[in-house]
């Protein structure tokens, strides 16, 4: 039989031991997968956006449902006042008109028509202003300046373009955790790490083993899923191919680094996976996968930068979306670096080997 | 003859509340080409010392020397020349057994082919086969082999037999002695007292962290004075016998009594027995059960300590 280098040696039985288990090649492969196909159905962009609105029966409910009519964004429906509030608070339609029968703000001048909606509620604003121009316009008044509407819709800037970066980087992060933390506890339960070490394996050459694995299980899983968001959404790379797979490469030593610390006491799955899930939290709520950071408050903004995982889709969304060259990401990759180097020599010094 | 191991007061304290004194002064020495045997009941420290000896936790104070090296200055150098298996490994079940042995083989400069590892311990037809298709006498062999892949000089076997069935635990002897007839020295941890007489030159009787006996298993059973033991028990109170009576009966070296029976230590069972069955029937007591046997490296832990082996709460587990 032939004879391996032990990091080479490792990194077989690894491979072997994952491609074995089905279940697990599933869950590594095709879960991102699945969440892109889901979320990007979900959030696809629609052609020409429609808004359904309520026309509550009144005085003047029938004439201004033919006005709407006419615009053809708006799908008025006619219902009782009552089922109509009810419709609100439910969130079932976004905005509901009441034909002149309120007295308005201003007792003196009696308002003709009255708009019910939350302005919070994304999209209630903009049907509000839609319906009240077209009824304006029903009603006799002319624009005063014309316009025109140019559409412009730029590729790379649909939200699934936004998405797929923040997914690759998710899959990155859960299976570095996983793939390396879950696995060198398993080892430690099943009695085989210290069994290992009553032989003359370099402690190095066991934790190298390790990540390298991981970074092999890692190519089939980033190129699935760039390859299906190609075929399904036209999600495609502005930038560099080399540099979007530099990051993914430090981005998965960043993780399995972080993996390998997360396992390095950890004596029973259950310890090692409420800590994955404790430094994973943070960072699939904050770190922008689904949606930009920048939502949250300015003051915070400085250490979600710092984060682990936001600087990988940083930069996987900066190159893959805007296509920027990698010399202008400086900071995200000092940041993935020193998420490599400090939780791997701080791993190494307080790993628990031999029981 | 040089020694493959020497250790000098060993002592291991495991910290806590009580701490636990796990190993309370340990010496032996193996002399290279024997095998030795570590008996004594769980608990007694067996496990500790072995793994003190494979380098696997450092002793609280005192010295292993394993092959003239110390694990202090050598440790590289020692684990290329000896092999382990430990108690309760689990490998990996969808590696086969080839692929497991490569693994293995990889970790040393230099070593056995893995097919010859595999020869060995009479695996070739499971070569392909994953671990986990393998029954507990095939793993256990596996294990062995894991042992043997770095041509090691000395092997570790902690309880290599535990749970296996008879004609498995045959077959691993097989494997033991053939590594022996090379020249090349064992040491074991057993609680299996015919495992012992069998394949180990010495034994250590180990009880509470301390060694209470040490010898060839003759000469630690010629030790009790006699080497035949009678057991019966009566139905009826065991108070109704008198001992004085019964010790008085030629070559009765030694008598004890548990719960269920009465155990005599004697030289010639064919003197005692018609005078016992005499006082037995003077009384009018009936036997309930009768037995005579060899005596055994067990009934030397027995008279040593008043408990058997197997007893489970005959020591403070670590």
């Amino acid at each position: 039989m032939k004879h391996h280098h032990p990091i080479l040696a490792i990194t077989l039985a690894r491979l072997r031991e994952f491609v074995r288990r089905p279940e697990a090649v599933f869950w590594v492969y095709f879960f991102p997968v699945l969440m892109v196909i889901v979320l990007g159905v979900a959030f696809r962009n629609q052609k020409v956006e429609t808004f359904d609105v309520d026309v509550i029966n009144g005085a003047d409910a029938a004439s201004i449902v033919e006005n709407l009519k006419l615009e053809t964004r708006i799908k008025p429906h006619l219902r009782d006042e009552d089922e109509s509030r009810e419709r609100l608070r439910t969130g079932k339609t976004t905005l509901a008109i009441s034909g002149g029968k309120s007295d308005g703000n201003d007792a003196s001048s009696p308002a003709d028509v009255e708009y019910l909606f939350d302005p919070a509620r994304p999209g209630s604003l903009a049907a509000r202003n839609l319906v009240d121009a077209q009824l304006q316009k029903s009603a006799g008044r002319t624009d005063v300046i014309k316009s025109n509407d140019v559409v412009y819709s730029e590729p790379g800037g649909t939200y699934v373009d936004f998405l797929v970066p923040g997914l690759l980087a998710m899959g990155l992060m859960g299976g570095g955790l996983w793939g390396v933390g879950y696995a060198i506890v398993d080892l430690r339960i099943r009695k085989l790490l210290k069994r290992f070490m009553a032989t003359p394996m370099r402690r190095t050459h066991f934790l190298f083993g390790m990540m390298t694995s991981r970074l092999i299980f890692m190519i089939p899983q980033i190129f699935v899923l760039l390859v299906v968001s190609y075929l399904l959404f036209g999600v495609k790379i502005y930038g560099n191919w080399f540099s979007v797979a530099l990051v993914v490469l430090v981005g998965a030593i960043e993780f399995a680094a972080i993996g390998l610390l997360v396992a390095s006491r950890a004596q029973t799955l259950e310890t090692a996976s409420g800590l994955m899930n404790l430094v994973m939290l943070p960072m699939w709520t904050l770190s922008g996968i689904f949606f930009s950071y920048e939502r949250f408050p300015e003051l915070v903004q400085p250490v979600i930068k710092l984060l682990p995982l936001t600087p990988v889709i940083d930069a996987l969304r900066a190159i893959m979306m805007d296509g920027k060259s990698i010399t202008t990401l400086g900071p995200e990759f000092a940041v993935m670096i020193t998420w490599s180097v400090i939780p791997f020599m701080i791993a190494l010094a307080i790993f628990r080997w031999n029981d | 003859m040089p020694s493959a191991i020497r250790c000098t007061n060993l002592f291991k304290t495991y910290p806590g509340k009580p701490p636990v004194e796990a190993v309370r002064g340990i010496n032996f020495e193996v002399n290279v080409g024997e095998c030795y045997g570590v008996l004594g009941p769980n608990g007694a420290g067996k496990t500790t010392t072995i793994e003190i000896l494979e380098g696997l936790s450092p002793p609280t104070s005192g010295e292993a020397e394993v092959l003239s090296m110390s694990w202090a200055k050598d440790a590289n150098a020692i684990r290329e020349r000896i092999g382990v298996s430990l108690q309760e490994t689990q490998l990996s079940d969808r590696l086969s057994v080839g692929e497991t042995l490569q693994l293995f083989r990889s970790f040393y400069r230099s070593g056995v082919d893995p097919d010859e590892a595999i020869a060995r311990v009479s695996l070739q037809e499971k070569k392909n086969a994953w671990v986990k298709t393998l029954s507990g006498g095939q793993k256990q062999r596996l294990a062995v082999a894991t042992a043997l892949v770095g041509d090691p000089e000395l092997i570790f076997l902690d309880e290599p037999t535990t749970g296996l069935d008879p004609s498995s635990r045959r077959e691993l002897w097989e494997i033991i002695e053939a590594f022996k007839r090379e020249g090349k020295t064992v040491l074991l941890t057993t609680h299996y007292m015919e495992e012992a007489e069998r394949l180990c030159d010495r034994v250590a009787i180990f009880d509470s962290g301390k060694i209470i006996a040490e010898g060839s298993p003759a000469e630690l059973i010629r030790s009790l004075g006699a080497e035949h033991v009678i057991e019966f028990s009566i139905d009826q109170n065991h108070e109704i016998m008198d001992d004085e009576l019964i010790r008085s009966i030629p070559t009765v070296d030694r008598l004890d009594k548990s719960d269920s029976q009465f155990r005599l230590t004697v030289g010639q069972p064919h003197v005692v027995l018609p005078q016992l069955i005499q006082q037995l029937a003077d009384k009018g007591i009936s036997l309930s059960s009768l037995t005579t046997r060899h005596a055994s490296l067990e009934d030397v832990f027995v008279s040593l300590t008043g408990r058997h082996l197997d007893d489970e709460n005959a020591g403070k587990a670590p």
